[in-house]
């Protein structure tokens, strides 16, 4: 297990980057924190034949307020977002999901744009990006372009994000003194990626309104389970009618299993993370 | 010798004290030699095209663009490997009625397991070889899989072995007493379960690793590897490679554990052998991840079918076990595939009082990869069957767990006895282990607390075994049927000019402080401090001859043969002291590096200065003293085919009945090896067998589709239990020593790993009982409680 040669370049501007990637003639993987893509290169499942280095843009790695706005550059570490008052205060979904991503050997390197990029259908970002409606920032030489969360995420791995693009950045709207959140989910072993789990968000819990739930682990990418949603919606806080409508509304067509474990053992799984974390708004 | 020797138990002795492992701040400051770590003049680089199939025909292999790659070095197929090494079989000629088809390094025609290698590619690095790897056209035809054992039974016409009349390897029978007529008795209660094991594997955090160093001129092949076993080694390369064994130098430095995975004959290790004397270049071939899991051995891999048979009083009157296990394409050398079975025929109900007993082993080929002996051979299958028969049994009729040991464990003064399958015991202590373990898990408590948490719906169980561990071999295991496997290790200790001791000894350190336990037992037994005792192991060319580290008998025996070496020694030296002290040697003792009298203590000569004296200035000497100041014993275990441990252990879980998640919460052993020589690293024995017993009853399975296919080749998918996962594991002995060597030592390696699944598995079912549901499969995953819970 060891990767063919490559070429490899560590590009210190973004615009620099772009330019790099917009080679047509060569197979170009950017690489950030390396969690992912260093062993699929190893493995041979990732096979660029240039390398661009993301690690030396600093412009990538900014935490900052803008009005009402979250703005978190993509090359950001995992670590550092556990750790900033800014995600704490204004996204608190984030701050209760990233202690599932992993160990923290691995959060100090991986990088909130490489989970985004990757679009594991297992991980938390991609599900936590999507319930908080976030807008992801793309790069590329024609400059940059906004694509929210729901058109971004499109199957395993797969995004709308161009051969030619780098993710940027990625915009949260700040969290308001109504809202709440609820995080739950299930890993085998303790920072494993998620048999299954759940992203809630909501305008209001008591009554429910505005809700945004986003299961992964359970299909080919983050999945919204709008008739779940929509069995809540104006039901009054822990209502357990509400709650049994709304696990019995799941979207159990679009499920998948994984090797060893069924569709009706995910949903099973849906069920309970969704009620757990409702409960624990 | 025979008998304890009670001076260990005096307060200032090493033996019996935790004494830290000199080599640990070596290897956890990153100084330790893997070999991976050797870098050798015009090394080369191995890897493998493994066959994608289960089962196919090979049609064609082209190796020309590989060949013409830079930096490839030579592409070797099957055949021109093959040529080089005389077929082996796995058999044994104690298990009788075994067969295995002879068996070469790679696949030459056709491929019987997906990861068989077909094509060897030798580069300037591992990286490059794997792009010719790439290169490489293989032309398969694929043929049916019999994956699954029962598959392979049933299906005699899809053959593996063409040349078999069947894809049956070997059939034991075990029959004792009357068990029909015992089960057939009106008070008798039966109860009848079907138990599945998983395929699991060692996971060594070092991976089987090997380089070979051909030198021509004197015809000697040098293999240095990750492995437990170098005099076995060193007689099988010999053997297949046409070496004369005295030109074959085997060394294993540090190993990066072991488990029982780095003691066979692979086939891609046998290949780097002979390509390094094809090329006369070192070869180096690390196996990865990917070929950890595919081509490492796997273990398990049962089916049995079992009944107990219990009187109103409890007492078992029959048990019954019927046992299909798929071992892989071939039996594998030299140990076989066939001990694992044999085991579980040998040890099932081995802890209890037992006249009926009737068992069948069957042992089926399959398209997969081989299974052989992994750390507790047998032991985990054994000890859940029966153990799980018997709190099912005591639920039926209603009647304490413990309680129903207790009337069935074989009573501490019986011994020695013979179990119905005939396995000699002595020296054991299941009553008092038990008892120990009652009192320290505080047994009647924590029922309380299980029934309290029950109506808040929090599902606790509590899980017990009573077990027994092989140990500590006689020749009986394997030399006795013709494997080049010895039973006996030898230990040599030589006293240096400066007065410090050198010990070498044919047992093997893979991580486990074996090093350390013999340093104990020389200084102590010597009487030198033990900063002053090098210890060397792992080098055919400077240990005595002997086994190796396996089945639990690195301290039993390897240690002994130290003991009996040191004390050897130790009257020689007195000898040369006496004769220039002018005195007789039974007035002198040694103390801490000084001949001392033994009668007032004081202090007549130092070591160093009778080494110096013996070694630089000999003219001192009297007139005819001889000083000779090495010594050298051998030791094996001649009374009994075995030594046993025992323990008695248990867990708590709870299950979470939405989920089917399972937390161990505690886990408790009560363990006797006999003489602990040093605790700590005893009971770190212990909780790192426990932790793999957990893995292989909750989390690990090697993973195949219906077609042979493995679907779970990394870290990321084969789940091994970490920290998080982890319990406290709560330790406790009862030492009875062992009445075959002085030391009185029995094995610990395995005892954690054999009864943890059971107790694990008790305890699951102890807590689903309310709800009706049980499960008899492992390892235990979310999705099969779940539907144990839906079938319910
Ligand atoms: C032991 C272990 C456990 C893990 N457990 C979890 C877990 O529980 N949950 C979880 O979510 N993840 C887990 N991961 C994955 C980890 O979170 C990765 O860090 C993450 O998926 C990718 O981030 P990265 O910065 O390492 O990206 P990289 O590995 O560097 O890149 C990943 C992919 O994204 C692309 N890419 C990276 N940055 C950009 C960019 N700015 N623009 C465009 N493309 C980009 C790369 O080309 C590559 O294709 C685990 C990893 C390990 C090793």
């Amino acid at each position: 297990m060891k990767a063919p040669d490559i070429l490899y370049e560590c590009p210190q501007t973004v615009a620099e980057a772009v330019a790099l990637l917009s080679d047509d003639g060569r197979f170009c993987q950017p690489l950030a924190g390396g969690q992912s893509l260093m062993p699929m290169m190893h493995l041979r499942l990732a096979q660029p034949e240039v390398l661009i280095d993301l690690n030396a843009l600093a412009e990538l790695d900014f935490i900052e307020q803008v009005d009402d706005t979250i703005h978190v550059g993509s090359m950001v570490r995992y670590t550092t977002l556990l750790n900033s008052e800014l995600i704490r205060r204004h996204v608190p979904l984030m701050s209760l999901s990233l202690p599932h991503v992993a160990h923290s050997a691995v959060r100090n390197r991986g990088t909130i744009g490489g989970s985004t990029a990757l679009a594991d259908p297992a991980a938390e970002m991609p599900a936590v990006l999507k319930a908080l409606n976030a807008v992801i920032v793309a790069v590329s030489q024609s400059g940059p372009r906004e694509i929210s969360a729901d058109d971004f995420f499109q199957g395993i791995y797969e995004t709308a994000l161009g051969d030619d693009e780098l993710v940027h950045s990625i915009k949260f709207p700040a969290a308001t003194d109504q809202q709440r959140f609820g995080f739950y989910e299930l890993a085998r072993r303790h920072g494993d990626y998620a048999m299954a789990g759940v992203a809630v968000s909501a305008q209001s819990i008591n009554p429910y309104t505005g809700l945004r739930i986003i299961f992964f682990g359970v299909a080919d990418q983050p999945l919204r389970a709008t008739g779940a949603e929509a069995a809540l919606e104006g039901s009054m806080f822990k209502d357990e009618p509400a709650i049994l409508e709304a696990q019995n509304a799941l979207p159990a067509d679009e499920f998948t299993g994984d090797v060893g474990v069924s569709v009706d053992t995910k949903v099973q799984l849906a069920k309970v993370v969704l009620k757990r974390a409702l409960l624990a708004m | 010798m025979s008998g304890p020797l009670h001076k260990f138990d005096q307060p200032n002795s090493y033996i019996g004290r935790s004494v830290e492992r000199p080599d640990a701040s070596r290897l956890v400051e990153g100084e330790g030699c893997y070999v991976d770590d050797l870098q050798l003049p015009r090394m080369t680089h191995a890897a493998f095209v493994r066959s994608q199939y289960a089962h196919a025909n090979i049609k064609s292999v082209n190796v020309d663009a590989a060949r013409a790659l830079a930096g490839v070095v030579a592409v070797f197929t099957a055949g021109e490997i093959n040529a080089e090494v005389s077929p082996y079989v796995g058999t044994l000629t104690h298990l009788q009625g075994l067969r295995s088809p002879p068996q070469l390094p790679m696949a030459d025609r056709v491929a019987l397991w997906q990861g068989e290698p077909i094509v060897m590619v030798v580069a300037q690095s591992r990286a490059v070889a794997e792009d010719a790897c790439e290169q490489v056209r293989v032309e398969y035809e694929p043929l049916d899989a019999m994956v699954s054992a029962r598959q392979a039974l049933d299906n005699d016409k899809a053959r593996i072995h063409p040349e078999l009349d069947s894809n049956t390897a070997w059939v034991k029978d075990v029959d004792a007493g009357d068990v029909s007529a015992a089960f057939s008795k009106s008070d008798v209660t039966v109860v009848e379960r079907t138990f599945q094991f998983g395929r699991h594997t060692g996971v060594t955090v070092e991976p089987r690793s090997t380089v070979v160093e051909f030198n021509r001129s004197d015809n000697t092949l040098v293999f240095h590897y990750s492995g437990q076993a170098p005099h076995m080694m060193q007689a099988i390369i010999a053997r297949h490679l046409d070496f004369p064994e005295e030109n074959i130098r085997v060394i294993a430095r540090d190993v990066g554990g072991s488990f029982g995975i780095k003691i066979h004959t692979y086939g891609d290790e046998i290949a780097t052998a002979v390509a390094a004397k094809l090329l006369r270049r070192p070869v180096k071939f690390i196996a990865d991840r990917l070929e950890s899991f595919t081509t490492d051995i796997h273990a398990r891999d049962h089916r049995i079918d079992g009944k107990i048979g219990i009187d109103r009083e409890g007492k078992i009157v029959a048990l019954e076990i019927d046992d299909l296990t798929g071992i892989g394409p071939y039996s594998m050398y030299p140990r076989t595939s066939a001990i694992e079975c044999n085991q579980i025929l040998n040890l099932t109900g081995a802890p209890y009082d037992i006249e009926n007993y009737r068992a069948r082993g069957t042992v089926v080929f399959q398209n997969k990869n081989m299974m052989c002996q992994y750390r507790a051979v047998g032991h985990p299958v054994a000890m859940a069957v029966c153990d799980s028969l018997l709190e099912e049994a005591a639920s039926e009729i209603d009647m304490d767990v413990v309680e129903i040991r207790r009337r069935n464990l074989i009573s501490d003064d019986a011994y020695p006895c013979t179990s119905a399958s005939g396995m000699k015991f002595a020296d054991l202590s299941h009553q008092k282990s038990l008892q120990r373990l009652v009192e320290m898990m505080r047994y009647d408590q924590l029922r309380k607390d299980q029934v309290e948490l029950r109506k808040a719906g929090i599902y606790r169980g509590i899980g017990l075994v009573s077990m027994v561990e092989v140990t500590n071999p006689s020749p009986m295991f394997y030399g006795v049927g013709g494997a080049p496997i010895s039973a006996q290790d030898g230990a040599t200790v030589r006293l240096d000019a400066a007065g410090a001791l050198h010990v070498s000894c044919s047992i093997t350190e893979s991580g486990q402080g074996t090093n350390t336990i013999l340093a104990q037992i020389a200084a102590e037994v010597f009487g030198v401090d033990i900063k002053r005792v090098k210890v060397t192991t792992g080098d055919t060319a400077h240990v005595p001859y002997g086994g190796g580290t396996w089945a639990s008998r690195g301290a039993g025996i390897g240690g002994e043969s130290v003991l009996l070496a040191s004390d050897a020694l130790k009257s020689q030296v007195l000898e040369v002291a006496a004769s220039i002290l002018q005195t007789t040697p039974d007035t002198l003792q040694i103390e801490r590096g000084v001949v001392v009298s033994s009668a007032d203590g004081s202090e007549k000569i130092s070591l160093d200065e009778l080494g110096r004296i013996v070694y630089y200035r000999g003219n001192e000497l009297p007139a005819g003293v001889n000083a000779e100041l090495i010594a050298t014993r051998h030791y094996k275990v001649s009374d009994f085919p075995f030594v046993f441990t025992n323990g008695a252990m248990a867990a708590q879980v709870e299950v979470d009945i939405e989920t089917g998640f399972i937390k161990v919460l505690d886990f408790w052993v009560v363990e006797d090896c006999g003489r602990v020589i040093n605790p700590k690293l005893v009971d770190e024995q212990i909780r790192g067998g426990v932790v793999q017993g957990i893995g292989g009853a909750l989390y690990e399975e090697c993973l195949y589709d219906d077609d042979g296919q493995y679907l779970n080749a990394t870290m990321a998918d084969y789940l091994v239990p970490m920290a998080g996962e982890m319990p406290d594991i709560h330790i406790e002995h009862v030492e009875t020593p062992t009445s075959t060597s002085t030391l009185g030592a029995k094995g610990a390696g395995e005892a954690g790993t054999g009864g943890a699944p059971a107790a694990i598995l008790n305890a699951v079912n102890d807590a689903l009982r309310p709800l009706e549901a049980s499960i008899f499969q492992m390892p235990m995953t979310p999705e099969r409680v779940l539907n144990a819970l839906r079938v319910s």
